[in-house]
């Protein structure tokens, strides 16, 4: 419902009015503005001394090369693993055997309700990422986003398979198809169109959790630009750069995600990851965020 | 499991710290978030603009980053929160506590105002036509019809928000609150042999948590389901 519809178009008193508010909005938000351009320069926050660094040609390559490239590579793993684990378990929970399905219930419930760090530190120290430098941490991180995501796709896929339409499957079954006919050639061809937006928007999520390895010191942004301001106590400026660069990542993927919903499943997306698990008595476990 | 038993207390020290976090920072996100969604579809131009800028830039910011920015950034510019300093029983709440609340607030608060803003887009078009052409004020079809319809629509990702922020308090542990996750790593440290069964107990008392709280989403959104 566009914000429009909720008030008549204004009278004339009421245009006035509402220039007022702006007005005043305008005032508060440039007041806020300068109180903060005015702490940053009171406290010499603008000195080249503390910008030097991020144009510093090796130090933009650390950033770039261990932080961007590591962190787009984690994330980039952990999303192509994730989806083979939620396709797995996603259909091991829509299966007619119990043995199957319940046990797939179990693991898909305790991942998408465990914090990712948690995890993340457990495979680290459990499963020899410690001894093993950089590649234990790496894949320490992948492991962790690649259940916790794989879980939350595993819900998405279920779900992308229940918005196909019923007579789909039941003609399908009526030409003679076998169960795993009807899933394969049937079934999953149209839900993965619909479940492409949800899948894109989980990337934004893993994009963003790889961040998290800056508590086992993985390559990424978020351990590098610690690194980084170690060395030049210039926290507020590096922390500025690094979350510009996330949120260019994000916005672009965000952009895509919006493009592919639109060419192929229209305005409104039937996957809603909040109400995935309640459909018949899952849970909410705050998957998509 | 003896090594979580013997060490009882700490662990729900460690716990009730993360449910501090998770308390203080909802509330504290439900406010704002409603400040926020409010901006958001009011007719105030510039505050829509605003609220949209805020929302778009912190929701593809990873939550580390916000809270590292008020952690170790906060204190370049004059920002410390060492005026917080309280102590509720055993909980002692100090800077670094409050640097993350508000990092957990400032993050959460963008969720919580597209939750928000969600329901509201969820209520059908007719439904505020009706009530205009029946000459509700606006006022009215704000209180009367928009409002209980769009909470009840927001219900479902609210919970999901919230359930989320309860995950998510466990990031303050890496950064300086003695919460569940930096007890459980503590744990570990110290019995390495039984790291095992410290993990799987510290992730099912958040698999209860989160399915308690899911559990009365659900059964809230029954409640509260019209016919």
């Amino acid at each position: 419902m566009a914000a429009s519809v909720l008030f008549d178009a204004p009278g004339p008193k009421t245009v006035r009015r509402h220039r007022t508010y702006t007005l005043g909005a305008y005032a508060v938000l440039a007041l806020v503005v300068a109180f903060v351009l005015y702490r940053l320069q009171d406290t010499g926050q603008f000195a080249y001394a503390k910008w030097e660094p991020l144009v510093t040609p090796d130090i933009v390559r650390v950033i770039l090369v261990d932080g961007l490239l590591s962190t787009l590579q984690m994330a980039f793993s952990a999303i192509i693993l994730a989806v083979v684990f939620g396709l797995v378990f996603g259909i091991g929970k829509m299966s007619d055997h119990a043995w199957v399905r319940w046990p797939c219930w179990v693991v898909v419930e305790f991942f998408r309700a465990v914090p990712v760090l948690l995890l993340m530190v457990f495979i680290f120290y459990q499963f020899g990422g410690v001894t093993n430098g950089s590649t234990g941490s790496y894949w320490s991180v992948v492991a962790a986003l690649t259940l916790y995501n794989g879980a939350v796709l595993a819900e998405v896929f279920r779900a992308g398979v229940n918005a196909v339409p019923d007579g789909q499957g039941e003609a399908a079954y009526a030409l003679g198809m076998r169960k795993s006919q009807v899933m394969l050639l049937i079934l999953l061809p149209q839900a993965v169109k619909i479940m492409l937006p949800s899948i894109i928007s989980q990337c934004v999520v893993a994009l963003k959790d790889t961040s998290l390895g800056y508590a086992i010191a993985a390559a990424g942004l978020s351990t590098v630009s610690r690194l980084v301001y170690i060395d030049y106590g210039n926290q507020l400026q590096v922390v500025a750069v690094v979350a510009a660069l996330y949120i260019s990542v994000n916005l672009v993927l965000t952009w895509i995600a919006t493009l592919v919903q639109k060419k192929f499943v229209g305005e409104h997306n039937p996957i809603d990851l909040t109400r995935a698990g309640n459909m018949d008595g899952g849970q909410n476990t705050g998957g998509g965020i | 499991m003896n090594v979580v038993f013997d060490n009882a207390g700490d662990v729900a020290l460690a716990f009730a710290y993360t449910l501090s976090l998770f308390v203080v920072a909802g509330i504290l996100s439900l406010i704002f978030g409603s400040v926020l969604a409010a901006m958001r579809v009011g007719p105030i131009k510039v505050l829509q603009r605003a609220a949209l800028l805020y929302v778009m830039l912190i929701r593809n910011t990873p939550l580390i980053i916000v809270i590292i920015f008020f952690r170790f950034a906060g204190p370049k510019i004059g920002l410390t929160f060492s005026f917080v300093d309280i102590q509720v029983g055993d909980l002692r709440l100090n800077n670094l506590y409050a640097a993350c609340v508000v990092g957990l607030t400032v993050y959460t608060t963008s969720f919580v105002c597209e939750a928000l803003r969600s329901g509201i887009n969820a209520v059908p078009l007719g439904q505020a036509e009706a009530a205009r052409a029946i000459g509700l004020p606006f006022s009215g079809v704000m209180r009367q019809v928009i409002l209980p319809q769009a909470m009840r629509h927001s219900l479902p990702p609210m919970a999901s928000v919230q359930i989320a922020l309860l995950k998510n308090t466990t990031v303050c542990g890496a950064l300086g609150v003695f919460e569940a996750f930096a007890r459980m790593k503590g744990l570990t440290n110290d019995y390495a042999s039984a790291r095992t069964e410290i993990f799987l107990a510290f992730a099912l008392i958040f698999v209860i948590l989160v399915e308690v709280l899911s559990f009365a989403a659900n059964r809230l959104e029954r409640r509260w389901r019209i016919a």
